[in-house]
């Protein structure tokens, strides 16, 4: 697993997106970027060079799963390991990510344990 | 040309369907009156009710306190994580041992600040439903009492994810992570 890939976190409450990425600190992640959106999360992907990306499902103007689309029907992004985490635990959600490409799903709220499994996960499969 | 048995009959089966047809219009056009006074009772109490409290200060004031409970919690929890960082920063001043034990602390109340952001979904989809309220309650009264034309209202196109963005679910339909980990293994 390299700690040295970019990392996008995305997610609409501030308070999240720090202890996301106090967690990734703790697991050697120091290069990491954040997004309060998905359309913030985007154009930051396509001027960027990331090598995972965390996001959250419900937020506005773009919500995660379209983020999701969007970066699997772009060909320079469409290979991101892309973890959904989310308090979206029905499981029409989980099928409809799955559809989408996600690469992994972490129902919300979740331990330091789950997150650091998911990503060793993707990132092997990167 | 004498008139047959039939021809005769006929006449008669006439009037009767017609005297039974008038009793059933009798009826119906009563139970129509008896509906048409209802509807203008109810309107009449929909337009003399004293709504305005409700959707002007009530309701308002309702979410305003929810959204302060939000930036309140939010508050409280960036407190904790400040100190939280603070006793990352001591770590590497201190032993193996306790620099562990600080570690294993401090994720613990990472974790558990997590609690901020399923509150603050819970309550906003409180306060979305306090602002439908709010809403109907405006239209229905604008409707009986002003007879005011109201405005169609058009929801505009929802993505699939906006449309399975429910927020947290309650506790005994969530799905766990465990649950969640087989169904996408299903997948595979």
């Amino acid at each position: 697993m390299d700690k040295n890939t970019n990392v996008l976190i995305v997610d609409d409450y501030k308070t999240m997106l720090r202890i996301i990425r106090n967690l990734l600190k703790q697991l050697d992640f120091n290069n990491v970027e954040e997004a309060t959106d998905g359309q913030e999360a985007l154009s930051k992907l396509r001027a960027g060079n990331f090598g995972l990306v965390i996001s959250d499902w419900n937020m506005e103007p773009m919500t995660g799963l379209d983020l999701l689309k969007e970066v699997r029907a772009d060909a320079r992004l469409k290979s991101i390991p892309f973890i959904m985490i989310t308090a979206e635990s029905k499981t029409e959600n989980v099928v409809a990510a799955r559809a989408a490409g996600v690469s992994n799903y972490i129902v919300k709220p979740f331990n330091a344990e789950t997150l650091r499994d998911k990503i060793e996960k993707v990132m092997a499969h990167a | 040309m004498p008139e047959s048995a039939a021809d005769m009959v006929r006449p008669q089966v006439a009037l009767q369907v017609m005297t039974d047809l008038n009793r059933t219009e009798t009826a119906l056009l009563a139970e129509l009156e008896s509906l048409g006074r209802m509807v203008a009772a109810a309107k009449e109490e929909i337009a003399a009710m004293r709504v305005e409290n409700v959707d002007a200060t009530h309701l308002p004031a309702a979410t305003d306190e929810l959204d302060e409970v939000v930036r309140s919690t939010a508050d409280a929890a960036n407190e904790i994580l400040d100190v939280c960082e603070t006793l990352e920063n001591l770590q590497p001043k201190l032993d193996s041992e306790a620099a562990d034990t600080v570690a294993t602390c401090v994720t613990r109340i990472y974790e558990a600040c997590a609690f901020q952001d399923i509150t603050g979904q819970r309550i906003g989809k409180v306060v979305n439903a306090l602002k439908q309220i709010e809403q109907r309650v405006r239209e229905t009264t604008g409707r009986y009492a002003r007879s005011s034309a109201l405005p169609a209202r058009h929801a505009p196109a929802r993505t699939e994810g906006e449309r399975l963005a429910n927020g947290p679910q309650p506790t005994a339909a969530a799905s766990s992570q465990a649950e969640i980990d087989a169904l996408l293994a299903s997948f595979d």
